[in-house]
């Protein structure tokens, strides 16, 4: 089995996890206020953030792995930037617009996808995703090469007070989401739904022969998964103020791969801690030496996967004894 | 001659013709990958990087050593064979006992790194490949132009392709390699060096992507992402057709590339999609692909 979780979760909330998110939620803010790191990075990691917990719950939790998970993200926040620019909706209409449009898609490539197991399922929803990425290549709605921006006159302002243009401002409200995605994921995971998922991660003939109907909680978890990548994408838009090509292309879905597998895949904090990472390793080799971002995150893909397959947050929960 | 539905015959035989050639890439791509999959258990991700690969490498051959395309033909495969083995001994060969996944984690890593290297050195506008002399021109078939290179690539791969399948499906080393697919513990008990057989599986595997990249590098720009670009629309090829039989890949990689040539006469916009459709109702209706085994 991929993932190390372990199989057996305490009923109720462990104190240890309480104290993981109250580091986690600390760090961020703490990022931002004391260190003085530049909150639009900070927020467009939180982004990142999310989505690679969103693509986790699947490859974590139901034990499926999706490659194509850039059609979610990108399709997102096309809708988003599109609510946006042509109809001047207000952020929080845009972002859940772009969580319902995802998790529609969702509903249609995770019902096809789940047909076929395993390494079936990796490549036909990489498939899938190619062809949503055709499809945003030739459509007039999404700007084709060009992408969608938000415009200049576009009102940032966020729920009627929360004025976007601060990038303050802008932080704390992608964290709120990020947390409310965060929570749902977690609260999902320690379910009644979340324990039959692990147990069809763990050995789905059996599952079936207790009498679940296994597909159905696999498109559920799809789907879910997909809004919430959504949610991530479309919150993406006000961060950086448009969306493109790359956000619905390949190289995409690798990157959410491999900031769950960084981080440890089937862990809580992990896909966290592997977005951090990678995004801080992007964002630095940006201004130094571009072109060696895809050698370099296709060299940690290879070490990740012969030489250190639970991941940073795997080996720490491993050194303490916790599942984290 | 005739008209059909306001196209040309021209237009429609040209289209089918490239549709033939797509069909012949797609056919010896998923064959190997078939092939490894089979023995290995690796769905490998680095073959459209390994394809581009081998084009590049009669590029270079061609661009700094002056040597051309007949013996490119036999070097580049040679070449990507080896690093090929490279790669399966000291990494593909720790993650047969793992779960599938990882394979295809590690070579999708790979994929990255080979693409993101040639990109760094040769930018990613495409290099030119100039047609073999003797095979430069074409004949007037009175309805069509037949380019010769075109024809070529259409033969060769046939003949490739049937080679393949009788190497497998007829001699003996094929039915180690058949065995081995299906007990491998038994045919290792019977003396048979398995582990030297994953070897020469994946390095016949890529060295196959190989000679198709060098075939398709005098007709398409060598560049670095010709590869990927590829290998996507390659897997949608192995969905649909299942990987369980070698005449059944040959037949769906050629069917799909002349049922997407004829997409783009008739309806051209959806030429780009038309495998992926395919593949939705292929999932629909029979999910074990076409000519795959329940699994």
């Amino acid at each position: 089995m991929i993932a190390q979780a372990p199989a057996i979760a305490a009923i109720g909330t462990p104190r240890h996890h309480y104290a993981a998110f109250a580091v986690m939620v600390a760090l961020a803010a703490l990022a931002q206020g004391a260190f003085g790191i530049y909150p639009v990075f900070l927020a467009k990691v939180l982004c990142f953030a999310l989505f690679a917990c969103a693509f986790n719950l699947l490859i974590g939790f139901v034990g499926l792995l999706s490659f194509g998970h850039a059609a979610f993200w990108g399709s997102a926040a096309y809708a988003s930037a599109h609510a946006a620019a042509k109809w001047g909706l207000p952020p929080e209409l845009c972002i859940l617009f772009a969580a319902f449009v995802a998790a529609a898609l969702g509903a249609v490539i995770g019902g096809f996808a789940i047909r076929r197991q395993g390494i079936y399922f990796a490549m036909i929803t990489l498939a899938f995703a190619q062809m949503i990425f055709f499809i945003a290549l030739q459509a007039k709605f999404t700007g084709g090469e060009d992408g969608l921006q938000i415009p200049t006159n576009y009102r940032r302002i966020a729920f009627g007070f929360l004025n976007l243009r601060d990038n303050a401002t802008l932080f704390w409200f992608v964290l709120g989401i990020f947390l409310i995605g965060f929570l749902v994921i977690y609260r999902v995971i320690h379910s009644p739904f979340g324990q039959v998922l692990k147990a069809i991660r763990e050995n789905q003939p059996r599952a079936i022969s207790l009498g679940y109907h296994v597909d159905r909680y696999k498109l559920v978890a799809f789907v879910l998964s997909a809004a919430l990548a959504g949610l991530a994408g479309g919150t993406k838009v006000f961060v950086t103020g448009s969306a493109a090509l790359t956000d619905v292309n390949w190289p995409m879905s690798g990157e959410v791969v491999l900031m769950a597998l960084l981080g440890g895949m089937g862990t809580i904090f992990g896909p966290v801690a592997g977005a951090v990472v990678l995004i801080t390793i992007e964002e630095f080799l940006a201004e130094r030496a571009g072109a060696w971002v895809s050698v370099i995150q296709g060299g940690i893909f290879v070490l990740c996967v012969l030489a250190f397959r639970r991941g940073i947050v795997g080996e720490l929960a491993r050194l303490l004894k916790k599942p984290l | 001659m005739f008209e059909l539905l306001g196209v040309s015959p021209q237009a429609l035989f040209g289209q089918l013709l490239l549709g033939l050639i797509n069909g012949a890439f797609y056919a010896m791509l998923s064959l190997g990958l078939a092939v490894i999959f089979g023995m290995l258990n690796v769905v490998n991700f680095a073959h459209g990087a390994l394809y581009m690969t081998g084009a590049f490498v009669a590029w270079l051959l061609l661009e700094f050593l002056g040597v051309g395309y007949w013996p490119a033909l036999l070097i580049a495969p040679l070449a990507v064979a080896v690093l090929g083995i490279a790669i399966e001994r000291t990494m593909l060969r720790w993650l047969y006992k793992l779960d599938h996944l990882y394979g295809l984690l590690l070579t999708f890593g790979l994929a990255l790194i080979v693409e993101g290297l040639f990109r760094n050195e040769y930018g990613s506008s495409g290099q030119p490949y100039q047609i073999p002399e003797t095979l430069q021109g074409g004949q007037n078939l009175g309805f069509m132009f037949l380019p010769n290179y075109r024809a070529w690539v259409v033969v060769a791969s046939l003949a490739i392709c049937l080679g393949t399948w009788y190497t497998i499906e007829r001699t003996k080393l094929g039915a180690y390699l058949r065995a081995a697919t299906e007990n491998p513990a038994l045919v290792q008990a019977f003396g048979i060096n398995v582990p030297r057989l994953l070897t020469f599986t994946y390095a016949g595997g890529v060295a196959l992507a190989a000679l198709a990249g060098v075939m398709a590098a005098p007709m398409v720009n060598v560049s670095p992402q010709m590869g990927s670009s590829l290998i996507i629309i390659v897997f949608a090829v192995v969905v649909i057709g299942g990987m369980g039989s070698i005449l059944g890949s040959i037949v769906t990689g050629f069917g799909l590339g002349v049922i997407e040539g004829l997409t783009k006469v008739f309806f051209p916009e959806a030429s780009n999609t038309v495998i992926f459709v395919i593949m939705a109702i292929v999932l629909l209706i029979k999910p074990a692909g076409l000519f795959g085994r329940a699994a």
